[in-house]
This record gives structure tokens, C-alpha cells and sequence, in this order.
């Protein structure tokens, strides 16, 4: 399966480029964001998707600092439509 | 004889004139094959070839006592005592960082990185050399900060500390700013490597990272370009940097040479393999067969033009014994870095690819090295047209002394450099005994028990002002700095930054200025020992002042005496040295005050001013000085602020009779101060001492605000 | 006594750590895909960009084959000391409290900064005089001290922040200051200053000095028991 794992900040953690984002927007002229987080996507392909959290904890990402989201980027699957 | 065909114009497409393609048709007696035009295309460039620089390049003088290696490797290297060379080359990384900030000057530190581990040599200091237009413009501000990170991103994550630099804001770079970094290193004598292939049989061996399609058409076309419109589309070919492998690559190729186990090793830069190859076969009169099926690729269907022209970073080429082989491979394993067999050398003296079993390319090697066709420049002074516009005037005409002197240190130019220098790691490897600010050149303890100096230079408003005196001035500029910590010089490289050179007028400033630096370094006796040129920095709406950057390394006895910027102590009489005769032809206050740009710059009174070098260069040696600095932007009246701003100590001082505080000679005066027994025969201007400089019946301004208006002006910006 | 100072693929100042620790005693590099640390004394984990920093600071450098070592011979009680990228590999090795982020302002950064010994009662601050500062260069990119606060208070309680920045030098925007935290045990510490580059007065000031030579002590009093 290919998966998507995202990663972005705990909740509470200074996250500077979040920050720095959303400062730079207004100047741009698009105000009313608020709340920027900026994490990272990590794109890979996995034979066992049940090992993913583990891989998440141990090396994708610190716990500690860090919350993580498995997606799956598999086309979906085909659907028989049935009347 | 097979002729042009009028239909078939990718020749001109790929940067070859129809002359040039009818020497090549001619010279083949056929018309190239697709990768044999591509090779060719980027061997022709004027990055590669040189081809309208050579003639004029030649009157500089490139011997000396000292030199070791000279123009020709890939880096220079001069003798330091005690069984060691240093190498240093400065290069240019203009039109990649115009396109793509970050990763061009990120690339330009990789790629001089490799040129000098390409000699042998371990990477001990990096020192860049910056030109952007003013800081008030947002892409200037952008290419700034890019830069500065791309050079931190890679400088510091290879492990050799950025040791100094300079940079210049100017409108005339707006369009084209300029990125030049140098890099230097030490190797013993012994483990000195050249570049050029031998021995029919042995083999050729990529070390290093895959090859993708990075840069294809990167350096080579973009330094060979104008910048035009539509500068986006070019970013796909801008080549991405990995520092981490380019450590790796950096060890492992230290190693394999520690172990005897290469021939020759050549690193891999603009038009990538092509060109390394061509050189490696060119420099050993051997010719080179190559597989590009056996070449590591990052993608799948790369065409075999393609694999030999990419310019993915992170590679080196080298040649091994065939019974080595198995050793390089086990060794390069270890630093995690790919090692693999593409091909080997030959006496055939032909550049032989071979791709899916098919010959692609068969060429002479010497019609990729030594035919493309020389241009003499056609230089024609201009005269009575002014070329740049003048610059805006920021400064009130009727300003006092003390706000132009506060003016003149929060101006871009002058304003303290530490918010870009606190972003680069000076210190990593143990060796620096002078960091930023702390003097005039970076100062770099051997193991010797002596040191190196090292400082780069270029003021380009004052070359176009006057090319032949300002491009001397900067190579006086560049022995001043080392004359301050007390070093004496070894030799120079040159990056020389202009603007299209079939261009009269800038045929005329390239000419003008390599006779300057010709003339400066014979007076001083310092030989050029490498450099690169850097032509075509033109936009449609400007073009950039003639920009000739002097990078000088030099030796000192003893690093615990190396000079020293700051005014330290109380009491201490302060003596101006040389004949220091300035105008305000050029200078920064001229800038402000929007002033057309204009000569003559003062002449230059060589032995007066080598006398002056010596004079000072003595003290500093003897442990007699407190503080030595020259006298550059700004005039003494800034030279004295930046000493008092350092020492946070004041100083007062009475100027001779009709100096101007803020009139500039690059090079020509030296500040230095000390007990008074030490200053003895010199002239005594003032003393240390109080927190303010007072300079008697022109200005006294509180040292605190010198250093804020330093401090500030930059910070503004950024 | 001697040091071992680890050299993984990226690191750049081992070479400074172990020219610092050969002024208090004998120092080598050992190899990051060897699982033996030579019967050495203290291990240092140097700075420099390990594995290109690449993921997060330290966060592949752990799973080297040496680190299982080290994290063995810091639960047998072995000194172990972590300077910059060797910091924020023991605390992504989960063998130091809480974790390094971004510096605040997202720059680089090198500094000449002054530090506060918070506490003298440890085996890599024993030198040190309590109320003198230190003068010690920082340079990194990730160097934010971050601890959850319960996991702060901890440490506060349990005196395991031996060095914080001086007022007015925090150079990257760590939690109460702190540049330098030791583990419970007190066996293991981390700072992201670099003490190898402040120990000649050539190159700077002398101030790192203490913290070799308190390793130095403290090792020999283990031998002499």
C-alpha cells in the first residue's frame, strides 16, 4: 500500500514557521487565516500497513513534539455501481 | 563537405554560433550526433572555454616562489612551510542563484568545495562574496535571505567554517545578483593530486551521488544566457544540493587519497561529466571510453546526452588502477558513497560514449578542450556617456559631519554585516583565531604553529568609476586586510563578474580591470594562482558594474600576535600610516549625496604604500600594535567608528589639515594605535579614550550611537 | 583516562571534541557501525549534522549500531556527553529528557553566549565555579529546548538543568532558558553549546575547559573507589 503519513506539531508546541506564515499572509492581502500549522508529508510504500503506527512512533516522528495522521494514497478502489 | 542545413538550427538553440557549428562540422568531417552536439555545445560555452576572456586573462602573472599548483587544476595552491599547501579558488554562482537563491549559492559552496578536495586538500574555510541590488527592494531582500541560507545550509552541514566575506548592495545588481564563494584547503605537499587521466587500461571510476536530470543545461547555458523574461521556466534545471553526501564524498575522497589508491581525481561541475572527462583525458594527452549504461541513474530513460551532460551535484570522477578497483569500491562502502566502474582510459585520444551497445559519441578529445575558436575583445572606451545612472540621493546636502557619519554606518554597504555572519558557523574545525569582526582578514592557526590570513574584496562601484584603478584597488584592498593581522601575501584568485563582453564598453572594463589587477599584483608581488569569469550578467534593463572579486591568502609567523580591529585601551595614541591621499570619487558618501558615478580614483603611490604594508605588517608581527585597520568605505572617519565600535572604548582625534573624514583611497591608509613608545616616527593623530569619537572641530558623536547606527542598518531590513 | 568521541556519517565537530578531551586525557573516534566502545571511560556524542540532519536532528543518528552501546554503558552508569547534534541524538535516543526544535527566528545561529552554572552537582559540572558564567560559543539550527510541563517541573525538582543561557543570550528561544539538562541518574547530560570550541585561548575563551575536566574528575574518583 502506498501510504501518506502527516506530521505537524503537537498542539501547544511553538512552531515558528507556522508562525511565520501566518504573519507573512496579511501582508498578501489574505486575511481571516488564522491558526497555521506547518508539518511535513512523508510519502512511502509499505507491504504490511498494520506495522505503520509503529514506524510513526519509533522513526517518522517524536512523540513527544510531534502528532501524525496515516492517510492512505491508494487510488481508491474501483466500485461496481449496482443498480 | 557536409554543410549547415537551414532547417536545422539547434545548434544555435544550444549556444553555438553558425561559424562555430561549420568549425565543427568541418573539423569532423560529418555532422555530430545528438549527445556529440550536446558535449560540444556546453565544452564551447563561454563557461567552459573561456572564449572571450583567454587572450585578455594572460597578462596576469601567475608565477611566484611560493606557488605550487597554478591556473589549469582546479584549484591553485601555494607553499606554506613545514610540508603543506594551501589550495583556493574563488568561483562564481551568479545566474543559478539569481534563478533559485537557496539552492544556487548552496550549490556554489558544494561545487568550490569540491574543487579544492578535488587537489588533495581538506576544506578549512569558506568566504563568500555577495552583490544584490538595494536592500530596500523586496527581491533583493528575498535573495539575501536565500542566499545567506543556501551558503549556511551547506557551509555548515559540511563541517568547513565560513570564515569571512563581503557584500555590496547596488541598484546595478537588482536583475543580476552576484554570488561568489571561495573556499580554501590544506593538503602536505605529498598527497597533491592533479586531474589529468594516464595509463592506457586503467579505469574510470564516478564517485557519489545518482545522476539525475538536475541542471541539464544548468550552468553551462544559464552562465552563458542573459536573463530574460519567463526566468521560472528555468527552475527545473537548477540543481538541488545535499551537504550530506557532499560530506561523505568529502571524507571518503580524502581517504582514498590517503591510501594512495587514485591516480588522478577530478570533481564533477558545470557540464558534469563531459567536462570532467574531457579535462581528465586533455590533461594526460589520453582519451577516455565511456558506458553510460554503467552510469548510477536517480531516474529511469535518461538519453545518453543527458547522463553526459547533467550536472546532478555531489559526483567526482577518478582514475584507478584496474587491480585497485575492488579496494575503492570496499572503502568508498564504508562512507556510504557510491562507487562505480564507468569506463576507462584509452590512447586512442578520443572521447568515446557508448550507450545501449551504440556508439554515441566519437570525438578528438582536443576538439572538446582546444578548438573552440578564441574571440579578441573589440574594447572601445566610452566616452562622454554616463553608463549607470546616478544613484538616489538619501543624504540632505547640507547634513553635518556627525550625520553623515551616522548615515554613511547604517548605510547597507557599511552597516554591521552580524545578522549574516551569526548564520554561518566560523569556528567548526578548531583553527580560527580571528573570527568576523574581530579584524580585517579571517585569521586560520596552521599546524605549523604559524597561520594563514585570508580576505575578499571587490568594490564594483568604484570599477566603474575607473576599471583599471579600481580593480588595483581591490587587490591593494585585499593585501591591506592581510597587512592588518599581519600576514604576508601568497597569491590571489579572481572571480571576475561583467557583463557581456562583445559589448565595446565591456570589452573595454574587462580589459581595463585585468590590467589593473596585472599591474597591482606585480607591484606587489602576489601571483594569481586560479580563478573563474563570470560574463553576460546583464538583465534587458541593466547591467551589473564591472565586478572583479580578489580573493588573497597569505602567512603569518604568529596567530597569538595577529592584529586586531578594535581600539583596547585608554591612552593609546592612534597613528594614521600611508600615503593616504582619498577623494570622494566612488565613495559611499558620494553615493548617498546621488552623485554620478565618476573618476579618476586616487593614484596609486606603489611604494609608498608597500612601505606603509610593511611598516604596519612589522608592528603586528612584534606584538607592538593594540589595533591595526585599514582604511577603506567610509574614509578614516568611518575607519575610526568601526575601531571605537569594536572596543566600545572612544576615541579623539585631530585630522590633518584638509582631509576629508569620508573621502575614500582603498587600500593606501592604515589606522593602527598603541603605547606611544611602540607608534615612535609615525603620525600621531589622536588618543584612545572616553565614550565618544570626537574628531576636533568636525564631529563628536557618543559611541553608543555609532554602534546602534551600525548595528541598526541592516537589522531594518531584515 | 580516555574518551571516546563518535563519529557518524555528517558529523563535523568529533575531530574539535576529541583534540578538547585530549587536554584532560586521551581521547579516539570511534565508528558509528561498530558496536564496541574500546573499553573507554565517557563517550562523547559530537555536533555536526548526522545523517544530514535529515528527518529531525539526531532522529536516524540513534538507531546507529554504536548507539546501542552507549545507551548500555549509560545504563551501567558510563558518563556520556552529548554536545549540539550529540544532544539531540540522546534525547531522540530517549536516554535525555524532552527534545530540540527549530530555533525560534528559524536561522542558523553562532554566537559567542554566556551561560549561568544552575547546578554544580554532577559529573560534567563539578569544576565549575557556581557563580561564574561561562563564556561558550553556540552554533545550530535546532537548538529550542522543549520539555512538556510536567516533565519541566521534573527536572527543575530533581536539579536536572545544570546550565541555562544568561539573561539576554538565549540565542534560540529554549524553555526557561535552559541549555543544558542532565538525565535522573545524572550519568548522561546534553548542552547545545559547544565546550570543545572554548578551550584554547587562541581560538577563544577557556571556559569549556570545566566541563572536560570535571568528566576527568569525576572519572577518577570512580577508579579510585
Amino acid at each position: 500500500m502506498r501510504a501518506r503519513v502527516l506530521v505537524k506539531p503537537k498542539a501547544g508546541i511553538l512552531d515558528p514557521q507556522g508562525q511565520a506564515v501566518q504573519r507573512a499572509l496579511p501582508a498578501l492581502g489574505f486575511t481571516g487565516v488564522t491558526d497555521v500549522h506547518v508539518g511535513r508529508m512523508i510519502e512511502l510504500d509499505v507491504q504490511d500497513p498494520a506495522r505503520l503506527p509503529e514506524i510513526c512512533e519509533r522513526l517518522l516522528t517524536n512523540p513527544l513534539i510531534e502528532d501524525y495522521e496515516i492517510v492512505s494514497a491508494d487510488p481508491p478502489a474501483p466500485t461496481t455501481a449496482s443498480a | 563537405m557536409p554543410t549547415v542545413s537551414p532547417s536545422d538550427q539547434r545548434h544555435r538553440q544550444l549556444g553555438l554560433t553558425d561559424g562555430e557549428y561549420a568549425l565543427i562540422v568541418q573539423q569532423l568531417g560529418r555532422h555530430p550526433r545528438d549527445t556529440e552536439l550536446a558535449m560540444l555545445s556546453l565544452m564551447w560555452s563561454e563557461h567552459c572555454a573561456y572564449k572571450h576572456s583567454r587572450t585578455t586573462l594572460r597578462r596576469l602573472p601567475t608565477e611566484g616562489p611560493a606557488v605550487l599548483m597554478g591556473p589549469g587544476e582546479n584549484a591553485g595552491v601555494v607553499d606554506v612551510g613545514g610540508g603543506l599547501g594551501v589550495a583556493f579558488k574563488v568561483e562564481s554562482h551568479n545566474h543559478p542563484s539569481a534563478v533559485e537563491p537557496f539552492q544556487g549559492a548552496a550549490t556554489g559552496v558544494g561545487g568550490i568545495l569540491r574543487d579544492i578536495f578535488a587537489v588533495g586538500a581538506r576544506p578549512i574555510a569558506v568566504l563568500d562574496s555577495l552583490r544584490f541590488g538595494e536592500p530596500t527592494s523586496e527581491r533583493s531582500r528575498y535573495l539575501l535571505e536565500q542566499a545567506v541560507a543556501g551558503i549556511a545550509h551547506y557551509g555548515n552541514s559540511v563541517g568547513v567554517p565560513t570564515v569571512g566575506g563581503e557584500i555590496y548592495f547596488e541598484a546595478a545588481y537588482e536583475q543580476n545578483c552576484l554570488v561568489n564563494a571561495m573556499c580554501l584547503g590544506l593538503a602536505p605537499i605529498g598527497r597533491l593530486i592533479r586531474s589529468a587521466a594516464a595509463g592506457p587500461g586503467n579505469v574510470l571510476v564516478l564517485l557519489g551521488a545518482l545522476t539525475g536530470r538536475d541542471g541539464i543545461g544548468g550552468a553551462s547555458v544559464l552562465a552563458s544566457a542573459e536573463l530574460g523574461e519567463g526566468d521560472a521556466a528555468k527552475r527545473p534545471s537548477v540543481q538541488i544540493g545535499d551537504p550530506f553526501a557532499e560530506k561523505k564524498l568529502l571524507e571518503c575522497s580524502l581517504e582514498l587519497l590517503e591510501s594512495e589508491l587514485l591516480i588522478s581525481l577530478q570533481d564533477l561541475g558545470a557540464a558534469g561529466l563531459t567536462s570532467a572527462a574531457s579535462e581528465m583525458a586533455s590533461g594526460g594527452g589520453v582519451g577516455l571510453d565511456i558506458d553510460c549504461d554503467r552510469v548510477p541513474l536517480r531516474e529511469l530513460g535518461l538519453a545518453p546526452f543527458e547522463i553526459m551532460v547533467s550536472e546532478s551535484q555531489e559526483r567526482m570522477l577518478c582514475v584507478v588502477a584496474p587491480d585497485r578497483v575492488a579496494e575503492v569500491v570496499a572503502a568508498c562502502e564504508r562512507w556510504e558513497t557510491r562507487a562505480t566502474p564507468i569506463g576507462e582510459v584509452t590512447d586512442s585520444g578520443r572521447m568515446r560514449v557508448r550507450h545501449a551497445a551504440e556508439l554515441v559519441a566519437d570525438l578528438p578529445v582536443s576538439i572538446l578542450v582546444d578548438d573552440c575558436p578564441v574571440y579578441d575583445l573589440a574594447p572601445t572606451e566610452p566616452v562622454g556617456v554616463s553608463l549607470y545612472p546616478a544613484p538616489p540621493a538619501t543624504l540632505a546636502p547640507d547634513a553635518s559631519a556627525a550625520e553623515t557619519l551616522l548615515a554613511l554606518l547604517g548605510s547597507a554597504n557599511l552597516a554591521s554585516r552580524r545578522l549574516v555572519y551569526e548564520q554561518y558557523d566560523p569556528i567548526v574545525q578548531s583553527r580560527t583565531v580571528r573570527r568576523p569582526d574581530e579584524a580585517d582578514a579571517a585569521v586560520l592557526a596552521l599546524p605549523t604553529g604559524e597561520a594563514l590570513a585570508v580576505a575578499i574584496d571587490g568594490n564594483g562601484r568604484r570599477v566603474a568609476c575607473d576599471p583599471r584603478a579600481g580593480a588595483a584597488e581591490a587587490v591593494y584592498e585585499c593585501a591591506a586586510n592581510l597587512t592588518c593581522v599581519g600576514a604576508t601575501p601568497l597569491g590571489l584568485t579572481n572571480c571576475l563578474n561583467f557583463g557581456n563582453p562583445e559589448k565595446p564598453h565591456v570589452a573595454w572594463q574587462l580589459t581595463e580591470a585585468v590590467e589593473g589587477i596585472a599591474q597591482a599584483c606585480r607591484a606587489l608581488g602576489v601571483p594569481v594562482v586560479g580563478g573563474n569569469v563570470s560574463l553576460y550578467n546583464e538583465a534587458p534593463t541593466d547591467a551589473i558594474y564591472p565586478t572583479p572579486v580578489i580573493g588573497m591568502v597569505g602567512r603569518l609567523p604568529d596567530p597569538a600576535r595577529a592584529g586586531r580591529l578594535r581600539f583596547a585601551r585608554a591612552g593609546d595614541a592612534i597613528a594614521l600610516v600611508g600615503p593616504f591621499a582619498p577623494t570622494r570619487a566612488g565613495s559611499e558618501v558620494a553615493k548617498l549625496s546621488g552623485h554620478e558615478l565618476a573618476g579618476p580614483l586616487p593614484i596609486m603611490q606603489t611604494a609608498a604604500v608597500r612601505d606603509a604594508q610593511d611598516t604596519v605588517r612589522t608592528m603586528v608581527n612584534a606584538g607592538a600594535l593594540h589595533n591595526a585597520h585599514d582604511i577603506a568605505e567610509g574614509g578614516i572617519g568611518v575607519a575610526l567608528a568601526e575601531c571605537c565600535v569594536a572596543g566600545g572604548i572612544g576615541a579623539r582625534v585631530a585630522l590633518p589639515a584638509g582631509l576629508d573624514p569620508f573621502a575614500e583611497a582603498l587600500g593606501q591608509g592604515f589606522l593602527v594605535s598603541g603605547p606611544d613608545v611602540a607608534l615612535t616616527g609615525l603620525a600621531i593623530i589622536g588618543r584612545v579614550g572616553g565614550d565618544a569619537l570626537e574628531l576636533e572641530g568636525v564631529l563628536t558623536v557618543a559611541v553608543a550611537e555609532l554602534a546602534a547606527a551600525r548595528d541598526g542598518g541592516l537589522a531594518r531590513f531584515l | 583516562m580516555k574518551f571516546g568521541v563518535i563519529r557518524f556519517p555528517g558529523s563535523c565537530d568529533e575531530v574539535d571534541a576529541q583534540l578538547a578531551c585530549q587536554r584532560v586525557g586521551e581521547a579516539e573516534i570511534l565508528w558509528h557501525a561498530d558496536r564496541d566502545l574500546r573499553g573507554v571511560d565517557a563517550v562523547v556524542v559530537p555536533g555536526g549534522f548526522s545523517y544530514g540532519d535529515y528527518l529531525r536532528a539526531g532522529a536516524i543518528a540513534r538507531f546507529a549500531p554504536v548507539m546501542v552501546e552507549v545507551a548500555e554503558f549509560a545504563r551501567a552508569g558510563g558518563l556520556v556527553l552529548g554536545i549540539c547534534n550529540g544532544f539531540q541524538v540522546l534525547c531522540e535516543a530517549g536516554l535525555l529528557p524532552g527534545a530540540l526544535l527549530d530555533n525560534a527566528n528559524l536561522r542558523f545561529v553562532f554566537r559567542q553566549v554566556s551561560l549561568v552554572v544552575v547546578s554544580s552537582d554532577s559529573p560534567f559540572t563539578r569544576a565549575c565555579e557556581p557563580d561564574r558564567p561561562l563564556s561558550i560559543p553556540v552554533k545550530h539550527m535546532t537548538g529550542c529546548y522543549y520539555a512538556p510541563p510536567e516533565l519541566l517541573r521534573g527536572l527543575q525538582e530533581r536539579d536536572q538543568v545544570l546550565l541555562r543561557y544568561a539573561p539576554g543570550h538565549n540565542p534560540n528561544g529554549s524553555l526557561r532558558d535552559i541549555a543544558g539538562v542532565c538525565n535522573a541518574a545524572r550519568n548522561v547530560f546534553g548542552l547545545m553549546p559547544h565546550p570543545e570550541h572554548a578551550v584554547d585561548p587562541l581560538t577563544g575563551s577557556i571556559d569549556g575547559l570545566a566541563i572536560f575536566q570535571s568528566i576527568r574528575a569525576a572519572v577518577a574518583d570512580r577508579l579510585a573507589v
